[in-house]
């Protein structure tokens, strides 16, 4: 792994990021609005499907933060692997006929979505306010928690996106498995849900449900999140990190040539 | 050995042609590697399986070094590998054998607007351009005056260059790339780009900027003059091989008694043909108009001939031999065999032969093209493939509709007939 070599392109990194804030919502009529109408709409009708609908708990407080506070961590996540995982495909000009080190373009989004979950961090602080929901310190976890959430998306950006050079396919399988992941990731729903322990701690397995609870402790206060299955989360965000920058160095080499 | 910048051995890269999966975009899926995984391994275990791809080797056997400070020409027909080693040195992609060790930091003037984003302003395309091709904030910063006067741009600064006309574009492209400052600069002159005014600029700053300071420059060149003047060492590349290395003065003869490049004809005295391949070995290609001179400008209506003069060695069957034509961007535009409809077997016999394909009149969009040539068996082998090897344009005098003529989508600008009743 060349460190330092990615970090005497931090210069080129940090105008990719730039670059990748500007161009998102350029042309259209409300902007940066749309950050916080996405989440806000998905929220909203994912709280009445799970309150009034399925009658789910929601770890006693209002369905509407409950969700909010998943969607926060559960956009990050999915709209960073998302966006870098079709990254180098769309800039295979760049690809086949300029050299930089190539991890920077998915890189790239895992810093400039960061800016998207600002917007929606903001939100979960009004909806605090709106619901009368004290703060406490456990808010000044949430850097850590979104550590490692970014981390955990750079690595699934790092596979997909070296993966997508050569298949393609790759472009349609994320939504999908991403769909299913978020189901996965008790978003709508608490692991407090979970009765047997031991599923509690199989269902670490699945990192994100660690950041979501994670999140959801710093914000509400308590959670199901035990220092095991905090520890499994720790684990699996790491795997994931370095078996995607390993994945990507490898192949790396052929991108010129086979995009 | 401390004063080397570069040193290049046994440098090998070859290519592999899919014979499957015809023309452009043609990657695999996953799907395309599950279902030939069975008749890989057995393919692998059994010895008759047919080849379905072919390797090409752009590059064979390249070994030299550099030393700091020395500029080096290169020189070689189109096709010969010149791009790919450029390619190689920049470490944009990897070669397939050997290596090369370079000390220093590489920059290069090898493409223009790579990277840059269509709804971006020019003042933003700037950093982004420069970051890109190596460059540090600061240094951009420090340059960017000089960058914005020598494009000549300085009104548009913070338009998005999606407004930008195609010469403003390039102009500012090519004024980022000139401003690079690396220990070693490699630098392809088909970079001079632009209107006829501007390219004499930039070729100048090319030279100029290959002229300084002692730094170690790889200039890859078609005009010998240039070549002559800047650099004292040449390097002369033939089918993806050094076919001489040496004083400037001595290898440009040499190439000049090999290969006549005009501008509408290159001839080859010895033939040409990819590394190892004696089968077939093209002599001379040329344009001509309608009435058989050699031009390199086609009115719009006119029909446009490509001539081609070929040796056969040995008889050959199932060969194809064709013309394919791009637009200067890149767009392929069509690909033409004569065995459409002259050789339909594809059987070949010894001997020399001279070939005409006439292009109908009223087709191409007025503009620029380049033409390449390409000889093989489909699936079997590739005997002769060139790039690029004339440009031509298409006038657009006698062009329809011209009193309304504004620029047109499409690649091809057909002739068309109109029918129309009053009602």
């Amino acid at each position: 792994m060349n460190l330092r070599e990615l970090w005497s392109y931090r210069d080129l990194l940090w105008i990719l990021v730039e670059r990748n804030i500007k161009v998102i919502y350029k042309q259209t009529a409300l902007g940066m609005a749309w950050v916080a109408l996405q989440p806000l709409i998905a929220a909203t009708i994912l709280a009445v499907i799970a309150g009034r609908v399925a009658k789910l708990p929601s770890d006693g407080v209002p369905h509407l933060l409950f969700i909010f506070c998943g969607l926060t961590i559960w956009n990050y996540f999915s709209q960073t692997a998302q966006r870098s995982s079709t990254s180098l495909v769309n800039n295979s000009q760049l690809v086949s006929k300029v050299y930089f080190p190539r991890m920077l373009i998915p890189l790239s989004h895992t810093f400039s979505t960061l800016v998207d979950f600002a917007v929606t961090l903001v939100m979960v602080f009004i909806f605090m306010a709106i619901y009368h929901v004290p703060p406490t310190f456990h808010l000044l976890a949430i850097p850590g928690f979104l550590f490692l959430t970014a981390i955990t998306s750079t690595g699934v950006a790092l596979w997909f996106s070296a993966l997508s050079v050569k298949y393609r396919d790759c472009n349609y399988a994320l939504p999908l498995l991403l769909q299913v992941w978020m189901w996965a990731s008790a978003i709508i729903y608490p692991t407090s849900m979970i009765d047997s322990p031991r599923w509690r701690l199989l269902s670490a397995l699945n990192p994100v449900v660690g950041f979501v609870e994670g999140f959801r402790w710093c914000v509400i206060g308590r959670s199901a999140l035990n220092s095991t299955m905090f520890w499994i989360t720790v684990a699996m965000s790491i795997f994931t990190l370095l078996t995607g920058a390993f994945f990507f160095r490898r192949v790396e080499r052929r991108f010129a040539d086979i995009i | 050995m401390s004063d080397l910048a570069l040193s290049v051995a046994n440098l090998s890269k070859s290519f592999n042609i899919d014979h499957q999966r015809n023309g452009a975009g043609s990657y695999r899926t996953l799907h395309d590697d599950l279902m030939s995984l069975p008749s890989r391994l057995i393919g692998r275990l059994g010895q008759n399986r047919r080849p379905t791809s072919e390797t090409f080797w752009a590059l064979k056997n390249i070994s030299f070094d550099v030393r700091q400070g020395e500029v080096v020409g290169i020189i070689g027909a189109n096709g010969a590998g010149k791009s790919t080693l450029l390619k190689i040195l920049n470490r944009i992609t990897e070669p397939t054998n050997g290596g090369a060790d370079i000390y220093g930091r590489v920059g290069a003037l090898l493409e223009v607007g790579t990277g840059f984003h269509p709804e971006l302003t020019g003042r933003e395309n700037v950093f982004l351009n420069g970051a890109i091709l190596g460059m540090t904030r600061a240094e951009i910063k420090r340059k960017f005056d000089e960058i914005v006067a020598f494009a000549e741009i300085e009104k548009f600064l913070d338009t998005p260059v999606k407004r930008y006309s195609s010469g403003m574009y390039v102009r500012l492209a090519f004024a980022v790339a000139a401003h690079l400052e690396p220990e070693i600069l490699l630098i392809d002159e088909v970079l001079a780009v632009g209107d006829t005014q501007f390219q004499k600029k930039s070729l100048q700053k090319m030279e100029e900027v290959a002229a300084n300071d002692g730094r170690t420059v790889i200039f890859v060149s078609h005009s010998m003059p240039t070549v002559a003047r800047l650099c004292p060492r040449v390097i002369w590349l033939r089918g993806g091989e050094i076919a001489a290395d040496g004083p400037s003065d001595e290898v440009i003869q040499k190439y000049s008694n090999v290969v006549f490049v005009d501008q509408d004809r290159i001839s080859w005295p010895d033939g040409f043909s990819n590394a190892g391949v004696h089968e077939l070995k093209f002599t001379s290609v040329g344009l001509l108009d309608k009435s058989g001179r050699p031009t390199t400008h086609f009115d719009y209506s006119e029909p446009l001939n490509f001539e081609l003069s070929y040796i056969v060695h040995d008889s050959l069957s199932f060969c194809r031999i064709g013309f394919l034509v791009h637009a200067l961007d890149g767009t392929p535009v069509f690909e033409v065999y004569d065995v459409d409809e002259d050789v339909k077997d594809g059987r070949r016999e010894p001997g020399s032969y001279i070939v005409r394909c006439e292009v109908p009149g009223d087709l191409l969009k007025p503009g620029r093209y380049s033409l390449s040539l390409n000889a093989g068996m489909p699936g079997v082998k590739n005997l002769v493939r060139l790039d690029g090897a004339l440009q031509f344009s298409v006038e657009d005098a006698a062009l329809p509709g011209a009193a309304m003529n504004l620029p047109r989508l499409g690649v091809i600008r057909p002739k068309t007939k109109w029918f129309r009743k009053t009602l």
